[in-house]
């Protein structure tokens, strides 16, 4: 009791704080940057984004086009600053879709165990087994181009390795003492996972969903460049890169600067899963 | 003499992830003579392991040695460069760990891991150290030692391991050795045959050695003098009768009357009027056991042999038996987690089904069971009050105020402060998870709690008071407890019964004092007379019947 009684110290002193390095904070500002973007973008535009506000094509870098003018002589900066809608705003929605079901199956599979996660497992086997672009580029011609329809096949893509990943890590958490507390106590599957299992995954299964984030953006690009993405007059910034190809033999910023908003995105999502955070712990005494 | 180890105001620091310095040894001084043995004792996170390989130079990831001097054999380790520090590694001081199965490659003979540290010193040609290694099987008597190097570490067992790597420890001659609670993980009537082997070789090599470990009476058989640690501090140094016989500070009489706690008085709990006494918990001839159901409905490994006993309300039995002897699963198998092949299980006289999921509610709620770790049997990811309120309100369907003020007294039954609700499991002590773990099955108001070895991972003066509080618990609600345990002293201090276990079979069933009495089972006498006593010439008195020995021990 003696012993117990002297590790007992103020709660306040306890209350961990957090870590945060500068990478993390800069890639975190960039993230949050391009976010405000897609959410602002009507506002913040300067030109709109169809208007012909130029008489050149591939203009250069000037004060009223910061970033040039494209093919049809259209403002560049308007063009990225809209097209972060649709690259931010697509893969988004595809990661949220990938994540969720790929983390809430793979948790009850591994809580489940038997038959279930063996069905489902060799069924999320043979999806992934299917190459990813292909799949895309297939599904894509077949049903045709709508930003709902990308959002989906992206989702769909990326949900077999969410499942493993969440699986792989809530199997170890599964065979934990606490959780077979809660099962010979009677809890039912949706308490196991919400509760006992999700909790002590997150921090992983948030890096894995950063990760994936950057995937999806890469493979939205792919798609828009290919031509099969986001369709003319919106545009994404793969699209962007796309349709000013031509500017390449004459240095056009047209073609770089969509380039760029591409890489400082995934690149800062990148950045700031290897420097999420750190919780510091601090239980000496 | 000179010393052969001079220990001068070590002070060795941490940083802790903050960044905050602490000093966890603080100032300690002691010498070694050469061949002489001294032991470190002290409860976990006194600093013994920390002292013990500052003697090799090395500090853990984030600690240094910040102060003082350790002087081995003339050359002081805390200031030599990490260069020189190897030179000497292997050579003049070694180091036996722990685990012996997590310090082998499993990838490697055996042979080539024990001869390793001649390699890189160049001490001998390779055929010159494989004779010399096996002159140390020999010594310590490891069976057949011509060809043991020849296996992988999968291949021998634990108590085997544990020699030889205390064998890898000895090759490069050194004059001092570490042993860093080398017995710990072994079984008592494997313990005694590596204690011994230990012993001989000291002995015969005149090889001075630290002896790491919280067990007493493991230490007052091998160390000749006795250093007692608490926080960083030495709280005594002695010979090792005079710590045993006649201790002078009093966290080693602490020590000491923990070692030997206060037997039960065997409970009065008999129906007044006569009446048989209504058995709360029944087993008829419960088999389990791993794997797949083979033809004849028999698991393909098989835990648990048709084990039968009764235990009556407000009673304790004890279930005593070594690592594999099916303790831990016949308690996995009445809580339902490993369904039984066959047998019946009667709570209260009704039989349960064998599936936890088949049973109903109720059932489940009476029969708690409560595990050894409390690090992996609470959710590192909720608060206390999370985990306590979650049984209320499942078992109980209790919210809000009622909830919050149940919590208060089931901490305060267990004795926790209030304040530790707000905790999260990591920010307690061992001591402390382990009341919570208690507690959570105390909050679904049970007939009966399965207690799988629920102080073994602790520390003695804390496991004393645990054994305390489950009495104490005993007398508030009119519980009854199945003891699962390795440890005879703490089964003894609060059943009234025990079943010995022994390859998955239940050898004989007795009143806890006549346990390993003459009469009883052979199995049973060994097991007894292989826990340790206080005594200092105990190891070397012990005779034991060497077919005993053979037929039972696995060694």
């Amino acid at each position: 009791m003696a012993i117990d009684a002297a590790n007992t110290t103020t709660a306040s002193q306890r209350r961990a704080g957090y870590r945060f390095n500068l990478t993390g904070w800069i890639s975190l500002i960039v993230i949050l940057t391009w976010a405000l973007i897609a959410i602002l973008a009507p506002y913040v535009t300067p030109h709109g984004i169809s208007d012909i506000v130029d008489t050149d094509y591939f203009g250069p870098m000037s004060r009223q086009f910061p970033l040039g003018t494209d093919y049809l002589g259209r403002d560049m900066l308007s063009r990225i600053l809209f097209g972060a809608r649709y690259t931010v705003g697509i893969s988004l929605a595809a990661t949220l879709i990938a994540c969720c079901i790929g983390v809430t199956l793979g948790m009850a599979a591994a809580v489940t165990g038997g038959w279930f996660d063996t069905a489902l497992s060799r069924f999320i086997d043979a999806l992934s087994s299917i190459p990813s672009k292909l799949f895309a580029l297939v599904a894509v011609a077949g049903v045709g181009s709508s930003i709902p329809v990308l959002m989906l096949i992206l989702g769909i893509i990326y949900t077999p390795g969410s499942y493993r990943f969440a699986r792989a890590l809530a199997v170890n958490v599964n065979t934990a003492d606490f959780v077979t507390v809660a099962r010979i106590r009677g809890e039912k599957l949706s308490y196991l996972i919400r509760a006992e299992i999700l909790p002590n995954i997150i921090g992983p299964v948030l890096a894995d969903v950063g990760l994936r984030f950057v995937f999806i953006v890469l493979l939205l690009s792919g798609l828009s460049f290919l031509g099969l993405g986001v369709q003319p007059p919106e545009a994404d910034w793969g699209s962007l890169v796309r349709e000013n190809i031509g500017g390449l033999p004459f240095g056009s910023p047209a073609v770089m600067a969509p380039s760029f908003a591409i890489a400082s995105l995934t690149i800062a999502v990148n950045l700031l899963i290897d420097n999420l955070p750190q919780k510091i712990r601090d239980r000496s005494e | 003499m000179n010393p052969l180890v001079e220990i001068r105001d070590l002070k060795v620091e941490a940083t802790t992830d903050a960044g905050r310095r602490v000093e966890i040894i603080k100032g300690v001084s002691f010498e070694i003579a050469p061949g002489e043995i001294v032991a470190l004792i002290g409860e976990s996170g006194s600093g013994k392991t920390t002292i013990a390989l500052t003697l090799l130079g090395y500090t853990r990831t984030g600690c240094r040695i910040t102060g003082g001097s350790v002087c081995v054999d003339g050359r002081d380790m805390a200031a030599l460069s990490e260069r020189e520090r190897a030179k000497v590694r292997g050579v003049a001081v070694s180091y036996v760990p722990q685990s012996a199965a997590a310090a082998f490659n499993p990838a490697q003979r055996i042979m080539d891991q024990v001869i390793e540290i001649t390699r890189i010193h160049d001490l001998m040609p390779p055929a010159e150290a494989e004779a010399k290694a096996v002159d140390l099987f020999r010594a310590l008597s490891l069976p057949s030692p011509e060809t043991i190097g020849g296996r992988y570490p999968h291949q021998v067992s634990g108590g085997q391991l544990q020699r030889l790597s205390a064998a890898m420890a000895l090759i490069g001659d050194p004059k001092v050795v570490i042993f860093d609670e080398p017995t710990t993980a072994l079984d008592v009537t494997t313990q005694i045959e590596v204690l011994r082997a230990f012993k001989s070789v000291m002995r015969q090599s005149r090889m001075a050695g630290v002896y790491v470990s919280h067990d007493l009476a493991v230490v007052a058989q091998i160390a000749d003098r006795i250093v007692v640690l608490k926080g960083g501090v030495i709280q005594e140094i002695g010979a090792t009768a005079q710590i045993l016989s006649a201790p002078k500070h009093p966290y080693t009489q602490e020590l000491l009357a923990a070692f030997a706690p206060p037997g039960r008085i065997p409970a009065q709990v008999t129906s007044p009027e006569g009446a048989a006494p209504r058995p709360v918990l029944e087993l008829t001839s419960i088999s389990a056991g791993y794997g797949k159901l083979q033809a004849d409905g028999t698991p393909l490994i098989l835990a648990v042999d048709k084990v039968s006993f009764k235990l009556e309300r407000g009673r304790n039995l004890g279930i005593i038996g070594e690592s594999g002897c099916g303790k831990s699963t016949l308690a996995r198998a009445i809580a339902g987690i490993i369904p039984p092949s066959s047998g019946t299980i009667a709570f209260d006289g009704k039989p349960m089904a064998p599936r936890a999921q088949d049973r109903s509610a109720d059932e489940l709620r009476k029969l708690q069971i409560v595990f050894q770790s409390a690090d992996t049997a609470l959710n590192p990811a909720q608060s206390i009050a999370d985990i306590l309120g979650r049984p209320l309100a499942f078992f109980h369907g209790l919210r809000g105020v009622a909830r919050d003020t149940r919590i208060d007294r089931l901490l305060e039954l267990v004795h926790l402060p209030r304040a530790l609700k707000h905790r999260l499991p990591s920010e307690l002590s061992g001591g402390q998870k382990q009341r919570v773990n208690l507690a959570r099955a105390l909050a679904a108001d049970p007939g009966l709690i399965l207690c799988d070895e629920i102080t073994s991972a602790l520390d003695t003066v804390v496991a004393a008071a645990i054994i305390e509080l489950l009495k104490d618990l005993q007398r508030e609600l009119g519980l009854s407890y199945l003891f699962i345990s390795h440890d005879l002293t703490t089964v003894q201090a609060i059943c009234d019964e025990v079943a010995v276990m022994y390859r998955g079979v239940k050898v004989e069933q007795l009143p806890a004092d006549q346990v390993g009495k003459a009469g009883g089972h052979p199995y049973a006498r060994l097991l007894m007379s292989s826990v340790p006593k206080l005594d200092p010439s105990w190891l070397d008195k012990l005779e034991r019947d060497p077919e005993l020995v053979a037929a039972f021990a696995k060694r």
